[in-house]
């Protein structure tokens, strides 16, 4: 977050210690979150980890047994959804397939005693913002997945609602749709200036589209933060196993406090992980930040190395070495065409590779994570 | 720097006591809305199916003056094996009828599913015949066919005994057989193409496979058939009504105890214990059903209709078309029977028997009276039936919250199936003939034969409404609700016209069955309202025989002519909403 924003302003949404049961699941567990004006946020996680519930929550489809909900400084925790102010898209589209596109559009419109020649000019105006000036008069069935989830769009937009939910608008797409959908929401909700909530199991997804993520898993928010400070920063081993590839490797805390040995090795992080000496911890790094072959022997963090296989990925390769006396799991590094080449690397070869310590995490031992 | 939620253990809750003052959504004008249709569903529900049934119950535990005495009316019935006779009866046709048809049906619905049967369309269009008249007709041209003077009984020399549990049981079978066939056509349709083929590859036997992939697949079918044809043949009361004879069984009994000796507690008393067997098999069938759902998955090749070995093929084509004569033969027999001065000694051609001589009968119409009364209560139950059923589907399907509600209400629309009509009935005249009843002004009206076929005819309707409306998105009302729309202007707006062929579908079932219904509304008639089907009873009963064929004519007539139209207006409806149905 930044703070120094949060201070002086009051967040659009507000939502505080909201816990969701139902039965004896535990959906959410004392969320709270604020999302600012303006502002486009993900919610990212696996299937079960809450983020569709709480977006729920937040339209007042569902009701939170414990918490607090305030839009613009309004307690609205236990409006029903019709005297809350939002537009919401699901990944079914939900269009009413016996009206027109137009229809589907006008309906939320045709309620408020707005003049039929303002409805018209209106539903135009965001057949054009959605790019679909031309099918207004087909039926949702004539229209492919992409359109449709345009004119739900549309539909959600339609009464200039404060606040948008999207719920995976994006998974029941093929996958070309999905990525030039991204980007053009992405920009419509610029255009718009829209506070926006979109939900997504697709890390990618939230990374391009996201102006901030909530990583969410078993019912508790994981890390809240940029897409460059998820990936950069994974803040729990959990986020950095979801976002991205990463490097797990087993090891033990110390003996300096921003060490940690691995097998024979000693690496260094460029902070101090505040793990006591001897404590199972997990080092993690990205296969990309991995370097290979580098020349000077004597840097810290440097590796001998022996190549288990390589595997060719078109524009690089993907390395599975191993350390020495380890058998698994596999330190995988990223290396490009070229570098293989001027390397001379194979399978079987003995190489330097080196962990730039400012790109190491250390967290507390996961088990789950080598299996 | 980031925030993060690592110190909360993961699944650990607050203390129990935290949780309890849950925070609930507020109650808008909408909620007020939905709570008091709840309420008025409830209320109808009450009115018209649970306070009857328990005034049946309670009067079966009172003397015929009314006075408490617990079981001695059950006691006295089970006194001896004369006066405990119906229950016996009525049990040992309804297995016999069940096994015969159970049997029969599965071989004509393999014929018709599994093998390339020349006109397998007609011959599912002729099975489905019985289903467009009442019982009580089938039993009349049985009479004509197969009675002491019956035409076969003369042509072949051979006396079957009709009156009594064979007619019942020929009855009930004819009568329950299409019911049967739709059910065992759909088990052996949803068959998955991929077992066949693997059991074949393996070199498996016909007889081999027969045994171990197809029974097993249909068995919920089975079962689910064999409990509908249970509950079709013990709550019957036109066949054994026209060719029981002597033979009583329950439904028989009923009537016999309240309309011809005025014993009313003794029927109460007899009409609870014809309740216990259909409540048990609806129950078992639930059962049964919510396994076959599960068995169904969406993953499944169907299997089509293959070539046999010549002997099975035409083996096949002999039965069904044997079926399918017989069939066709009871109608025809209808047909000359109700336009022949006097069969079976003078087969020339007359309509003198159109114009019945009975009480009713008196607007000079002839049986056009009897059949306006009925086409009156058709449509009549089929508009309110329609509309009530869909918009209480509607409310239980679709609401926010309000769970426990919503499941009662559900489980109270899905008992009627298991009351018989005879029990319905009885229950409507104990509690609307009681001048001190607020609703006692219905008695002797339509609106009684109305509502009280709407409830012996409502759990099916419901059930289609309710799977009609699970196959909508569920999140419509979400969308509408977000959209400020009140939920019944996207009921009218979209759930209405997206389900238009359900509605349909349910407003022919309450049609065609009202046409042909007797069993509740023998209890609740007065004259001047008797329906085409009463009609046939009471002319039968009053020797005219051949007056009650043609009014079964009529009968058979306009519910085939409504089935048409019925036709007409979905293919219309289809037309017109093509464009956003197409795929």
């Amino acid at each position: 977050m930044s703070p120094s924003e949060d201070v002086k302003k009051e967040p659009y949404l507000r939502i505080m210690d909201i816990t969701k049961t139902f039965g004896d699941l535990v959906a959410l567990n004392d969320i709270s979150l604020d999302v600012n004006e303006g502002e486009f946020v993900c919610f990212l996680g696996p299937s079960g980890c809450g983020k569709t519930t709480l977006l729920r929550i937040i339209a007042g489809l569902e009701q939170q047994n414990v918490g607090k909900i305030f839009q613009r400084g309004e307690d609205i925790s236990r409006l029903p959804p019709r005297d809350r102010d939002f537009g919401i898209v699901f990944q079914s589209y939900a269009l009413f397939p016996n009206l027109t596109a137009t229809q589907n559009i006008a309906y939320g419109l045709e309620n408020r005693k707005t003049p039929k020649s303002e409805i018209k000019a209106r539903v135009e105006e965001l057949l054009a913002l959605v790019g679909l000036p031309d099918v207004g008069h087909k039926y949702p069935s004539q229209l492919s997945g992409g359109q449709q989830q345009r004119i739900a769009l549309a539909r959600a937009l339609a009464t200039s609602p404060g606040l948008l939910l999207l719920d995976e608008p994006l998974s029941a797409l093929d996958a070309r749709v999905r990525i030039s959908l991204r980007l053009e929401i992405k920009h419509l909700q610029e255009q718009l200036g829209v506070t926006t909530i979109f939900v997504t199991h697709d890390q990618e997804e939230a990374l391009v589209m996201a102006d901030r993520i909530v990583v969410m898993s078993q019912g508790i928010i994981e890390q809240v933060g940029s897409p460059e400070e998820i990936y950069r920063l994974p803040a729990t081993s959990f986020v950095a196993d979801f976002v991205g590839l990463m490097n797990f490797l087993p090891g033990t805390a110390g003996p300096g406090e921003n060490q940690a040995q691995c097998g024979t090795v000693t690496l260094e992080c460029d902070y101090p992980h505040g793990f006591p000496t001897g404590s199972p911890v997990v080092i993690a790094i990205r296969p990309e930040d991995v370097r290979v072959g580098d020349p000077n022997q004597k840097l810290s963090n440097t590796i001998p190395c022996h190549v288990d296989e390589t595997i060719f990925l078109g524009s690089f390769y993907r390395l599975l070495t191993l350390m020495p006396d380890m058998s698994k799991p596999h330190l995988v590094a990223e290396v490009s065409n070229n570098r293989m080449r001027d390397l001379g690397i194979k399978p079987g070869s003995q190489i330097l590779v080196h962990l730039p310590s400012p790109l190491i995490r250390i967290y507390p031992d996961g088990r789950e994570l080598f299996q | 720097m980031t925030t993060t939620s690592q110190s909360t253990p993961k699944t650990v809750l607050k203390d129990r006591t935290f949780y309890r003052k849950r925070v609930r959504q507020k109650v808008g004008a909408e909620g007020i809305l939905r709570r008091i249709l709840f309420l008025l569903i409830g209320l109808w529900i009450y009115i018209f199916l649970l306070g009857p049934l328990i005034r049946n119950f309670t009067r079966s535990l009172q003397d015929e003056k009314g006075l408490f005495i617990g079981l001695t009316n059950y006691v006295n019935y089970f006194s001896s094996p004369a006066t405990s006779a119906s229950l016996r009866h009525s049990l040992t046709i309804s297995i016999i009828s069940t096994v015969i048809t159970v049997l029969l049906a599965f071989i004509y619905a393999y014929g018709l599913t599994r093998v390339t049967l020349p006109g397998r369309n007609l011959l599912n269009a002729i099975a489905m015949g019985p289903i467009f008249v009442p019982s009580l007709v089938q039993a009349l041209a049985f009479i004509y066919m197969f009675g002491n003077n019956g035409i076969f009984t003369r042509i072949l020399g051979i006396n079957i005994h009709l009156y009594g549990p064979v007619g019942i049981v020929l009855s009930e079978v004819f009568y329950a057989f299409p019911h049967a066939l739709i059910i065992l056509m759909t088990a052996l349709s949803l068959a998955d193409a991929r077992l066949y083929e693997a059991a074949e590859s393996l070199n498996a036997s016909n007889r081999r496979i027969f045994f171990t992939v197809t029974l097993p697949a249909v068995r919920y079918g089975l079962m689910s058939a064999a409990f509908v044809v249970f509950t079709l043949a013990i709550t019957d009361f036109g066949a054994p009504k026209v060719v029981g004879g002597n033979y009583d069984v329950l439904a028989t009994d009923i009537y016999n105890k309240v309309i011809g000796q005025q014993k009313f507690a003794m029927g109460a008393t007899i009409s609870t214990l014809l309740l216990i067997p259909a409540m048990i098999a609806f129950i078992l069938d639930r059962i049964v059903q919510r396994r076959q759902v599960a068995q169904v998955t969406a993953d499944v090749k169907p299997l089509g209709p293959k070539p046999h070995r010549p002997l099975v093929q035409t083996g096949m084509l002999i039965f069904c078309g044997l079926i399918a004569l017989f069939i066709i033969s009871v109608y025809l027999v209808v047909v000359v029977g109700a336009v022949t001065e006097f069969w079976p000694y003078n087969f020339s051609f007359t309509l003198k028997h159109f114009i019945p001589e009975v009480a009713g009968a008196h607007h000079g119409l002839g049986g056009l009276v009897f059949i306006i009364n009925s086409l009156k209560l058709a449509f009549f139950t089929s508009l309110i039936g329609t509309v009530v059923v869909f918009s209480s589907a509607y409310l239980i399907e679709k609401s926010r919250g309000l769970k426990a509600p919503r499941l009662i209400l559900y489980l109270l629309s899905i008992t009627p199936l298991a009351v018989p009509g005879m029990v319905l009935g009885l229950s409507y005249l104990f509690t609307f003939n009681d001048p001190s009843h607020p609703f006692n002004f219905l008695y002797g009206t339509t609106a009684i034969l109305v509502i009280s076929t709407i409830f012996h005819y409502y759990t099916v309707p419901f059930l289609t409404a309710t799977t009609a409306l699970k196959q909508m998105d569920p999140e419509f009302e979400s969308i509408g609700e977000s959209l400020e729309m009140p939920f019944y202007r996207t009921f009218m707006r979209v759930t209405v016209p997206v389900a238009l062929p359900a509605l349909i579908s349910i407003a022919m079932y309450f049609f065609l069955n009202a046409m042909v219904t007797i069993s509740a509304l023998v209890f609740l008639f007065v004259p001047g309202n008797e329906v085409a089907s009463l009609g046939v009873m009471l002319l039968d009963d009053s020797g005219n025989t051949a007056q009650a064929m043609a009014m079964s004519l009529l009968i058979l007539v306009t519910s085939l002519t409504v089935r048409t139209l019925f036709y007409f207006l979905t293919k219309g409806i289809q037309a017109r909403t093509q464009a956003w149905t197409q795929r």
